[in-house]
């Protein structure tokens, strides 16, 4: 046998003997053993609840649960309401069903919905807020865009006009500016992961919150690094400087943060979490143009070009759009803390790789009491203007 | 089960603005709904479920009118003895469409037979315990205190014999008294008894409502709220009466974890005789409020053909179920069945 062949041999013959075992323990196992007369343990999730009409209610809720589940009734607001179900009342596990009824709902009020099911258990979510769910319609696209342009592409291409600036510094204070943006990037990470950890209660249990935000922080991590290293071989970023790599770097992870943001503020739109007042969008929007200058920080001895500069800023700022379509649109709890995971990966790899650039450009690194300073400075700067987007 | 939710759906449908370009955005084609029973096509927006129950072990149409003389023999003082077999089983009974609670019930039905004598009968109760907890019987009324089912408990498979003499005539019930009170109550195990004046009362259909509710999740609130157990059965399945008949209810309240219930009824007024215990009437009034325990025997007549609406004062329990319909149909010739003279 060949050298070639044992190799597979010996790496396949644990997975055939796995697959043996199951067969034989499910055909002639001691099944009865472990399949005690506990109670069935359902578990539904209401993922979604909208309001396309008045007087029309559609509630998506998920089987997360290790048995088939059977909706039997429902009420609204302690009172029981005729519905309809697809694809059928009995929902096989990990799968989806949509509920609609027709309900006179209040607007600006809250509702309550509870699903029965056949066994007595009771699953319910509410609406916080009563109002008109956005329809994919042209209106709506357009109000997503803009919110999507104003909150993410304007603020992070005003931030990219600090580039001149940059340029007429002193090296020592590039460093600072750069520490800044470590910081701007920390405060971000651990936003994003926090918003992914409180979202993730209200993740199917099969869908495993954690494990999502564990896949999503580390994929992301790794991920970059990966394709980051595939990519500088190519021919498409031979070219490219190490710095401006880094920015381009620094561009993806806002990018990717910037998409679970617009996600997050489509979504509250859509259920009516948020009014989205004029100054909430203002709020996004200075929170976001400190974004910009992170881009240009590492390049700010260089001399990119405009392209470069506007290419950058588009991958950082428009994924807002895609977030806010896809939240106002198509929520779901398990994409949506996928999204944040791999937008706080994405920003804490960035963070890594800045970090280097600092560490190898001023001698003592974090040391240096200016760069410590501007890390902090960072942190302040994101805390004061979060301040502005509590809504 | 499908079929039935989509015609409920056209129902409610029907009653609403822009419901025809609703239908067409959602891909559905309106139907004419089809007249089935005079309850339900003609509301618009209701509080309902979807679905029918199966009645093939409980049927609450049958449970209205259903009376257990016992098995009757005189004795040698004059008197009569009643005996009623009951047995304590545990069961699973559908409270709403589709939704299935594991109760503890009297004979495997929820409320239990309907026990009905005359004032002044020896009644003997066998008891025999098939279920899987203690259980007893402790009926309300007169009787010595040894046979007031709260001791001894009647463990699993024993059986205990209760024996008293059916006093004061009125309405009362029954319910196991084992502890946890508030879970043998809730899980089922209640009955009613009738104990008929001697002279019996005046003629009319009478109907045994047992106010009762469940808590499916037993999270000590009820989910569903009924008369005679399943929820909006009478509002689905209106019950027949005619008009100008005198109608006689017989309404108990044992609804658990709320302290109250009550009963209202629509277009009319009906004559309360608290606790049945008295044939004056008490007052006229079309609305009534009931401790748990508490039971009334009603009567009234309606005076105009159509569906009456019955439900509990209490928007919260009608909507979780206590809502219900008599239909008043004009008088027919086979008016004389199914009234009660009230004895035996």
């Amino acid at each position: 046998m060949s050298e070639r062949w044992k190799k597979w041999v010996t790496g396949l013959t644990p997975l055939v003997l796995l697959a043996a075992m199951t067969v034989l323990f499910l055909r002639f196992g001691p099944l009865g053993v472990f399949r005690a007369s506990f109670p069935p343990i359902e578990e539904l999730t209401i993922e979604r609840i909208r309001l396309p009409e008045p007087d029309l209610m559609e509630i998506s809720v998920v089987n997360g649960g290790p048995e088939p589940v059977t909706v039997a009734q429902m009420l609204i607001d302690e009172a029981y309401w005729p519905f309809e179900i697809e694809p059928g009342h009995t929902i096989p596990r990990l799968r989806r069903a949509t509920i609609r009824t027709r309900y006179p709902w209040v607007e600006g009020e809250p509702h309550e919905v509870t699903l029965l099911t056949s066994t007595g258990l009771t699953f319910s979510a509410e609406i916080e807020v009563a109002t008109q769910s956005p329809a994919p319609n042209a209106r709506y696209l357009a109000t997503f865009t803009l919110l999507g342009v104003y909150v993410g592409v304007l603020p992070v291409l005003i931030g990219l006009l600090w580039f001149p600036f940059l340029k007429r510094i002193d090296r020592k204070w590039i460093n600072f500016f750069l520490s800044l943006t470590v910081g701007l990037l920390i405060f971000l990470g651990i936003d994003a992961l926090h918003e992914a950890f409180e979202l993730q209660e209200r993740v199917a249990d099969a869908f495993q919150g954690v494990g999502l935000i564990t896949l999503g922080v580390l994929g992301a991590m790794f991920g970059i690094v990966a394709i980051g290293r595939w990519l500088r071989r190519r021919p498409v970023a031979a070219g490219l400087s190490q710095r401006l790599w880094v920015a381009y770097m620094v561009a993806l992870g806002i990018g990717l943060h910037n998409l679970g943001e617009g996600l997050a503020i489509g979504s509250a739109y859509s259920v009516g979490a948020i009014s989205l007042g004029a100054f909430l969008v203002v709020g996004f929007a200075i929170h976001n143009t400190t974004e910009g200058l992170g881009i240009v920080a590492p390049v700010a001895k260089e001399r990119p070009s405009l392209w470069h500069l506007v290419t950058m800023g588009a991958i950082a700022g428009v994924p807002t759009i895609a977030g806010a379509w896809i939240g106002g649109f198509n929520y779901r709890p398990d994409l949506a803390v996928f999204f944040l995971a791999l937008g706080a990966g994405a920003v804490l790899q960035v963070v890594w790789e800045l970090g280097r650039v600092i560490h190898r450009e001023s001698k003592a690194g974090w040391m240096m009491p200016l760069n410590a300073m501007g890390l902090v400075a960072g942190l302040v700067i994101m805390y004061t203007t979060a301040l502005l987007v509590v809504a | 089960m499908t079929t039935i939710s989509r015609r409920q759906w056209f129902k409610l449908g029907a009653a609403a603005a822009g419901f025809s370009s609703l239908a067409a955005a959602l891909g559905l084609r309106p139907r004419r709904p089809q007249a089935e029973t005079g309850g339900e096509e003609v509301h618009g927006h209701e509080a309902a479920t979807v679905g029918r129950v199966s009645t093939a072990d409980f049927d609450p149409m049958e449970y209205l009118t259903e009376f257990d003389y016992g098995r009757s023999r005189r004795l040698s003082d004059g008197r009569t003895l009643r005996e009623y077999d009951v047995v304590a089983v545990d069961r699973e009974i559908e409270v709403a469409p589709g939704v299935y609670y594991p109760a503890w019930t009297y004979s495997g039905r929820v409320p239990g037979p309907t026990l009905r004598c005359t004032e002044g009968d020896v009644l003997r109760v066998n008891l025999r315990n098939g279920g899987s907890h203690p259980h007893t019987i402790h009926f309300h009324g007169t009787h010595p205190p040894e046979m007031d089912g709260v001791f001894p408990v009647i463990a699993p498979g024993e059986s205990f014999t209760y024996e008293f003499e059916a006093k004061p005539f009125g309405l009362h019930l029954y319910h196991c008294h084992t502890m946890p009170l508030k879970r043998h109550i809730h899980k089922g195990l209640y009955g009613v008894l009738i104990i008929d004046p001697p002279g019996g009362r005046p003629p009319a259909r009478e109907l045994v409502m047992m106010m009762n509710a469940f808590d499916t999740n037993f999270d000590g609130e009820n989910e569903v709220y009924a008369v005679n157990t399943v929820a909006f059965y009478y509002q689905q399945q209106p019950i027949p009466v005619e008009v100008g008949e005198p109608v006689r209810v017989y309404l108990v309240n044992i609804t658990e974890f709320d302290p109250v219930n009550s009963f209202h009824l629509h277009a009319g007024m009906f004559r309360v005789y608290r606790t049945g215990t008295d044939l004056e009437r008490h007052e006229l009034t079309d609305t009534l409020m009931m401790c748990q325990g508490e039971r009334h025997v009603l009567e009234f007549e309606l005076e105009n053909p159509g569906l009456h609406m019955f439900h509990a004062h209490q928007s919260e329990f009608a909507e979780l179920g206590w809502m219900g319909f008599f239909e008043a149909q004009p008088p027919t010739v086979a008016s004389a069945v199914g009234k009660e003279g009230g004895r035996a």
